[in-house]
């Protein structure tokens, strides 16, 4: 395998393994006939990621040594990182960038063609591997969210970067909702900030979702992908199914496309139910009447459904007294279980109501394809499909 | 127990910005106290955080377009939360280009103080962000604790220097010292002074000028050279040098020998006081 990438398009490379790196600690590499596939999957196996450079993308491209068949090879992250570190460096300095592999000499050879004639050449030591292949269709899913990524970034921002999951949802008025998911512990005397994000339905280019769907996932991976596609200011498409099922993150361009692959919680909490009907349709609640909320919508709500029934007299044990807070009736979580709960049950007959089950990201990508009465139960080590027999 | 509160004016959003980012140094949890007219944080001086104690006031009206509250009662009409300051000032970050921020308590599952923005954004559309805030309510047995702290009868009251240098100074002894020893006298000679077994280290300050005594008390017989001095711990004076972003309108600092070290500051229309005790 031969490839040659130039100007600007080293940075992309750049800014593409960056994105990865977020996720796994190997980098797979497989030159395939449609272009120059980059993978990785993380360690807990619930998130996968992959970029496909297309043959044009390249100076030149040639997948196989005419006569032999295509290589493919596993290293370490870390190793093809440090190549591409310094992002500025690769814009300022870098002309060229070769990416070779052979057989003979059991490297992976990075050169990079500087300014002034100055060439560093990169060996890096690979093991040969089976092809890493999640199994995934976005065309299945149902629900799709397109938007720009400057506003998925912008979206996203407010949330502090300690933040591991944050919940995706449609709420009432067809905005998009997006939150920190809070893990409920048995101790929660130390409440966390809960901060949510609004944003309406024509900041999007595609919104297909039902009211009242949503989905938790990992921020970490989902802002890895955010920092490639936004300075590319490429628009970003999420695929999605009912909490439980992977959901997929996609960027594409004519030279490009990347996939990420990530779980989504399984199991809604007492708590998260409700954040899937009225919570999430709360924010906007004095928006739907109106198609362009204005200045005098946000001023116009009414201050006794703020109001907070709690009483502090002498004598009264303060925050001890909390759970005798009657809530409004209009802050009351409704009963009624979610469409997914009946199948949540049968999935896990083992869970008792109402005891907070662990936080756990059950789904498995590889299995998406499954019927969810054959998913598998519990974190089963189910890895990547052997697919050796794949041309 | 009503709070309802909204600004729309983009300086006073920073303004108050400003000093949310000033408590979040300064204490990692206070209390808000909210009346008709004013707004306090305050930090009382509990052992736990080393004795430190904080009082910051800002008048409502210098901030908020709209402002609703209704107290525990008509006479008691107050309502005290304790929150974690880093909270409410990373709240406010998100508010950089709000077109309006309103501040509610809310009872989401638990009572909040609810912080949603309107974003100005590219599009037409608008985006809220909304934080819900975890807050602590305060029965009123304990806002006995919470009252104003009376300002120490001072040997000694000085105008401080250029906080920022102070800061660059305490930052250096800080390397070689925990503690601190703040003299001033009558004459506005300031020193900050660390000791240790190898080296002593005194910066000195000069014509700072001292405020006119309040009360005719027994210091205006003193001698105006005389130093009174105080000895701190130097992580906590460095903690509430650092929470200054802004060299205030005005900031003097009394000492209460051997006793404390009352600092007190005025920016624009927010006034801090903090106390630091003296190291036994």
């Amino acid at each position: 395998m031969k490839c040659l990438v130039t100007g600007g398009n080293v940075k992309v490379l750049g800014k593409a393994v960056h994105s990865l790196s977020r996720i796994g600690d190997e980098l797979y590499l497989e030159p395939l006939e449609d272009g120059l596939s980059l993978r990785t999957v993380n360690s807990s196996r619930s998130a996968y990621a992959c970029f496909l450079f297309a043959p044009l993308f390249f100076q030149q491209y040639q997948a196989a040594t005419p006569g032999q068949d295509p290589l493919r090879c596993k290293i370490l992250m870390k190793s093809f990182l440090s190549v591409f570190r310094s992002l500025t460096m690769l814009e300022k300095t870098v002309e060229k960038c070769c990416i070779s592999l052979n057989s003979r000499s059991s490297r992976l050879v990075v050169q990079l063609h500087c300014k002034y004639g100055v060439r560093k050449t990169h060996n890096l030591s690979f093991q040969d591997c089976e092809s890493l292949q999640a199994v995934f269709d976005p065309a299945l899913c149902p629900h799709v969210l397109r938007a720009p990524a400057r506003v998925l970034g912008e979206a996203v921002l407010p949330f502090p970067p300690a933040l591991a999951e944050v919940t995706l949802g449609i709420g009432r008025g067809h905005r998009v909702i997006l939150r920190s998911y809070q893990e409920e512990e048995a101790d929660s005397t130390v409440k966390a900030m809960v901060t949510e994000m609004s944003i309406g339905e024509e900041d999007f280019q595609q919104l297909q979702a039902q009211e009242g769907v949503a989905i938790t996932f990992c921020l970490k991976e989902f802002r890895g992908l955010l920092s490639f596609a936004e300075p590319a200011n490429l628009s970003l498409s999420i695929h999605f199914h009912a909490p439980g099922r992977p959901a997929i993150f996609a960027v594409e361009d004519s030279l490009l496309n990347g996939h990420f692959v990530l779980a989504t919680l399984s199991e809604p909490y007492p708590h998260s139910q409700d954040l899937r009907s009225p919570e999430l349709c709360r924010p906007a609640p004095q928006l739907q009447a109106h198609s362009t909320p204005h200045l005098d919508d946000f001023a116009n709500d009414d201050i006794d459904s703020y109001m907070i029934a709690m009483e502090t007299t002498v004598g009264n044990e303060g925050s001890r007294a909390l759970p005798s807070i009657s809530l409004s009736p209009g802050l009351q979580p409704p009963c009624s279980p979610g469409p997914h709960s009946e199948e949540e049950d049968e999935a896990e007959p083992s869970t008792v109501p109402g005891t907070p089950p662990p936080k756990k990201f059950r789904s498995l990508f590889f299995g998406s394809i499954l019927a969810p009465a054959y998913s598998p139960q519990g974190p089963s080590p189910v890895l990547a499909e052997d697919s050796e027999g794949e041309g | 127990m009503k709070f309802r509160s909204k600004i729309v004016d983009a300086a006073c959003l920073n303004h108050f910005t400003r000093v949310s980012n000033m408590i979040a140094k300064l204490a990692k949890t206070c209390t808000l106290r909210i009346r008709p007219d004013k707004l306090n944080f305050i930090l009382a001086d509990k052992v736990a955080n080393g004795g430190v104690s904080m009082w910051c006031e800002l008048e409502q009206e210098n901030f908020f377009s709209e402002f609703q509250m209704e107290g525990v009662s008509a006479e008691n009409n107050e309502i005290y939360l304790e929150l974690t300051s880093e909270n409410l000032s990373r709240a406010l970050k998100t508010a950089q280009n709000a077109r309006a921020l309103k501040i509610k308590l809310t009872n989401k599952h638990f009572p909040c103080l609810t912080v949603s923005i309107e974003l100005l954004s590219v599009s037409s559309s608008s985006r809220i962000v909304t934080h819900d805030i975890p807050v602590k309510v305060i029965p009123r047995k304990l806002w006995k604790d919470l009252q104003e702290p009376a300002v120490p009868d001072s040997d000694v009251s000085i105008y401080l220097p250029v906080l920022k240098t102070m800061k660059s100074v305490v930052e250096k002894m800080r390397n070689i010292s925990n503690h601190l020893i703040i003299e001033a006298n009558l004459n506005g000679d300031l020193n900050l002074k660390i000791e240790t077994e190898i080296v002593c280290v005194t910066t000195h300050f000069k014509d700072l000028g001292n405020p006119p005594l309040a009360s005719e008390n027994a210091s205006q017989a003193r001698n105006p050279e005389q130093m009174a001095e105080v000895h701190v711990d130097i992580r906590k004076l460095l903690q509430f040098l650092a929470g200054q972003q802004v060299n205030p309108t005005k900031a003097v600092c009394n000492i209460v020998r051997n006793k404390i070290v009352h600092f007190d500051l005025l920016h624009e229309d927010v006034s801090l006081q903090y106390f630091i005790p003296a190291l036994s």
